[in-house]
């Protein structure tokens, strides 16, 4: 066991050493998907990969770095894709404007979330969650005139780009994905490298000695919250107008299920982790149809077993490279600036 | 005017009184000490001094403001910042992200300057890990800035909590307890350090259990039992005190005694 | 009208309170929120809907519910919790481990007995009983007395017994229990058991007040009596007993007087309230923190 993780640590660490090739060859060969592959299927599988970089991007800011967990996370979801389906079929307004408002749909729910959660401690947000996406559930099934209630949502309208309707079929739908994943990737990156980024991991490690170095604790929860919402949010949108159809069993538990299981698996706190695990745990059960009945037991077994024997996940847990500096600065004891990530000794 | 003054707190827990009207002052430049039998109420004031908790009456005035039952953020901000007894510090984070969270309230970007890395963003994050590598050179922990907290030997965990509570550029240092669990060489060093502290210009208040620290740089000592001050003065007063002797001996036990000496 | 309301909500609300006491034994010893405890509800229900379709009769159904339930609570404990306690893992990887318990026991029960709903026997069907002008089934009242006695039995046990004190020691401080000599495992694996007890009296009792019964029936008795027990204040029993009937009337009113649907959202509204306005709770104390 010890020697096989550590082969697979050092296969990691070569991805990682030459990620400057290794990454425009993985993103062109993405691009380029829908050009080869012709099957429906297939890019749907892609895009729904897809939708799931994103939530699971969006839960690992609250797993991952806020030390909270979420079971209730197809609510904020949904409420993207309500916000979003609702005023693309029943006002006719653009995806454009619509995927903002998904956006703001889920910030929202976020928003009520923080509020609620703000003061307590770390448990309690996976609960309320789950009750959450209760009420969520209950307004969307009763508030007809609005939601259609259990009817659904129809006839959500497709993107339009100057004149060119994306499909599903013409590819449009995958690289719009692709766009979004890469948007949800940035914007994580950019704030786990700020000052937002460390006070919500010191939160995580030691919330009152975080208080104590002048965090404001409570507007940073608050604050992450929102933002994995926004993200929850995007991602809805996006599905709303790709299935062109939505209705409240579509954003069931086991969807808030499956989003924690990739978190876990792929790697709490760990950008590629979120991708990789998507990728994997998606595809797995459309590989594995057989398997269909006992998918979620699998999924519980996962959690399980992770926790007990890898509990950061795939590509989570500490990395051993290099801080790496801000551009400028120069590391003690070199002379020379730029970062130096190459120079720097390792951590043990 | 004082830097801090300590007006008459008062702290109640459940009807008992922790800590009762205790008065003290600080100078600019000075390193006083709070000493007491264990439970005597130190590390109660220390709570009350950062707004960890409530007073239940009296003032704490910091350069003549008002800071008691403010949030601990505010009272960071003000320029008071501390180390805990137990260490305290963001063990899987590395070294020099646990002193850029001592950073965290001279950084002034908002959300937006760091999703769009706008100059402002650029600027101030190099700066402060400009200001960080330097706090951590002159602390000689320079070498350690990719390890994680977690890691790092005992002595140094505690010059790092120090080296944290000093990036937030704080104008006193409450140190609570730093040489608990040091041998005598260690606490020898850490003399030094909190000596060489104070030439930077830095004030600190330090609670200590080990009296050879508290005799050897304190300017001033006041001394806490039960809740209550019961002496205060220069080391040389409070060594021959027969009341801090009494309180010493009546509830530390001789052992406790004769280890501090 | 509003006295029948509230008399169906307070019997209704004294099983969602056992459900709680449930939460309240575990979080006040292992500060756990055991997410695994609607699943295991619905286990017991489960078990004792199988005893009943062999024809063995109610109370054999019972006590085979009450004494799988049981173990299987513990079981989660020693197998999965134990280990992790004994790494001293993070407390977010025993809460996900009870995430991925619960997923398994629900999905389990979907396969074995599939997911539709299943007819449960109506319990202690003698009529019906006129009090205070408001006439109540024989269910009700049953279902009321049981809950009750449990919570007596409990209550009983955990402060007027040699295993009670041990529990509150545990509870208060586990190190400073374990150097008395108290065997804090022992008292955390019989935490569980009647944790679990707990969950298994409320299935059956709940399954037999709707006579159904069916394999996600845990996840909305789980939030209820969560919901409950933040109520009163997590980790207090007494608490735990007054929040559940709370929620029980405020569904109950709420039924009557907003509809049906609003049933289950009512306990989820009044849980969010409540953490807004008094996060510890109704009984909670408000912790000190030790720096």
């Amino acid at each position: 066991m010890g020697k096989l993780s550590s082969v697979y640590d050092s296969f990691v660490d070569f991805i990682l050493k030459h990620k400057k090739i290794v990454l425009p060859v993985f993103l062109v060969l993405l691009a380029v998907v829908p050009l080869v592959i012709k099957s429906q299927y297939v890019i749907r599988v892609f895009c729904l990969i897809g939708i799931y970089c994103i939530l699971t991007l969006s839960l690992n800011l609250i797993a991952g770095y806020m030390g909270q967990s979420s079971m209730g996370h197809a609510a904020l979801y949904m409420m993207g894709a309500y916000f979003s389906g609702l005023l693309g079929a029943k006002l006719g307004w653009p995806f454009w404007i619509t995927l903002v408002f998904g956006i703001l749909g889920g910030a929202l729910g976020g928003l009520i979330l923080g509020f609620a959660t703000m003061k307590l401690s770390a448990g309690y947000l996976s609960v309320i969650t789950l009750a959450f996406g209760e009420v969520v559930e209950m307004v969307v099934l009763n508030w007809n005139s609005v939601t259609n209630g259990p009817l659904g949502v129809r006839g959500i309208p497709r993107p339009n780009l100057f004149g060119w309707e994306l499909t599903p079929t013409n590819g449009g739908f995958y690289w719009l994905m692709l766009v979004l994943v890469i948007v949800a990737v940035l914007v994580s990156m950019c704030v786990v490298n700020s000052k937002f980024g460390r006070a919500v991991r010191a939160i995580k490690e030691d919330e009152l000695a975080a208080k104590l170095m002048g965090v404001h604790t409570a507007a940073y929860k608050v604050q992450t919250i929102v933002l994995s919402g926004a993200m929850a949010g995007m991602a809805g949108a996006f599905y709303a107008s790709m299935n062109r159809y939505i209705d409240a069993a579509t954003f069931s538990f086991d969807i808030s299920m499956t989003i924690l299981c990739i978190v876990i698996f792929g790697g709490m706190g760990s950008i590629p982790g979120m991708i990789v695990g998507s990728a994997l745990l998606i595809s797995f059960p459309e590989v594995l149809r057989s398997l269909a009945d006992y998918r979620f037991v699998v999924y519980g077994l996962l959690l399980i077993l992770m926790m007990r024997f890898r509990p950061q996940g795939l590509l989570g847990g500490l990395s051993r490279r290099p801080y790496k500096l801000p551009a400028g600065v120069s590391r003690p004891g070199k002379p020379e600036d730029g970062g130096g990530t190459e120079e720097g000794k390792k951590v043990s | 005017m004082a830097l801090l003054e300590v007006k008459g707190i008062t702290k109640v827990f459940g009807g008992l009184k922790a800590v009762e009207n205790v008065e003290f002052k600080v100078d600019q430049g000075e390193i006083i000490s709070i000493i007491g039998p264990n439970g005597a109420g130190k590390t109660t004031i220390y709570n009350m001094l950062t707004g960890v908790y409530k007073v239940d009456g009296g003032a704490i005035t910091f350069e003549g403001k008002d800071i008691h039952n403010r949030p601990p953020r505010e009272i960071v901000k003000a320029g008071i910042a501390r180390t805990f007894q137990n260490i305290r510090l963001f063990p899987t984070m590395r070294v020099i992200e646990n002193v850029l969270l001592g950073e965290h309230i001279n950084v002034k970007y908002h959300f937006w300057d760091l999703l769009f890395k706008t100059p402002k963003y650029r600027r101030e994050e190099k700066e402060a890990h400009q200001r960080a590598i330097d706090l951590l050179e002159s602390l000689d922990l320079a070498d350690e800035i990719d390890n994680y907290a977690k890691n790092l030997p005992y002595g140094m965990q505690r010059k790092l909590e120090i080296a944290r509570a000093l990036a937030t550029n704080a104008k006193l240092i409450i140190l609570d307890e730093p040489a608990a669990g040091m041998n005598p060489q260690e606490s020898e060093e850490l003399m030094e350090f909190i000596r060489s502290l104070r030439e930077r210009g830095e004030t600190i208040l330090l609670i200590e259990h080990d009296m050879n620290v508290v005799m050897n740089i304190s300017d001033r000592i006041y001394v806490i039992d039960h809740g209550r001050k019961i002496a205060e003065g220069l080391p040389k007063e409070i060594a021959k005190n027969p009341e801090v002797i009494k309180a010493y001996l009546g509830s530390g036990g001789a052992a406790g005694a004769k280890e501090n000496a | 009208m509003i006295l029948e309301q509230v008399l169906n909500g307070v019997m209704l609300g004294m099983v969602y309170a056992l459900i709680a006491v449930g939460y309240s034994l575990v979080f006040g010893i292992l500060k756990l929120l055991n997410m695994a405890h609607g699943s295991i509800y619905a286990f017991g229900a489960h078990m004792a809907l199988f005893i009943v379709s062999m024809h063995f009769g109610l109370l054999p159904a019972f006590l085979f519910a009450i004494l799988t339930t049981g173990i299987i609570s513990v079981l989660m404990d020693r197998i999965i919790l134990a280990p992790l306690r004994a790494k001293n893992a993070p407390n977010i990887t025993a809460l996900i481990s009870v995430m991925g318990v619960s997923y398994i026991i629900q999905n389990m029960m979907m396969i074995i007995f599939d997911s539709t709903k299943k007819t449960f026997p109506k319990l202690f069907d003698f009529g019906n009983v006129t009090f205070l002008g408001v006439t109540l089934t024989s269910t009700q009242i049953a279902m009321f007395l049981i809950a009750l006695a449990f919570l007596v039995l409990l209550t009983v046990v955990v402060n007027y017994t040699k295993v009670g004190l041990a529990m509150r020691a545990s509870r208060e401080n586990a190190k400073a229990a374990n150097m008395m000599g108290i065997d804090v495992r022992r008292i955390v694996t019989f935490t569980f058991f009647i944790s679990g007890m707990c969950a298994a009296v409320a299935g059956v009792l709940v399954s037999g007040y709707y006579q159904m019964v069916y394999s996600t029936m845990g996840t909305e008795a789980g939030l209820k009596g969560f919901s409950a027990a933040v109520l009163g204040g997590i980790g207090v029993l007494h608490g735990s007993v007054v929040g559940g009937i709370i929620i029980g009337v405020a569904e109950a009113l709420a039924v009557t007087y907003l509809g049906g649907s609003f049933r289950s959202a009512t306990a989820y509204i009044v849980l969010f309230i409540v953490l807004l306005i008094r996060p510890s709770g109704l009984f909670g104390k408000d912790n000190i923190v030790k720096v």
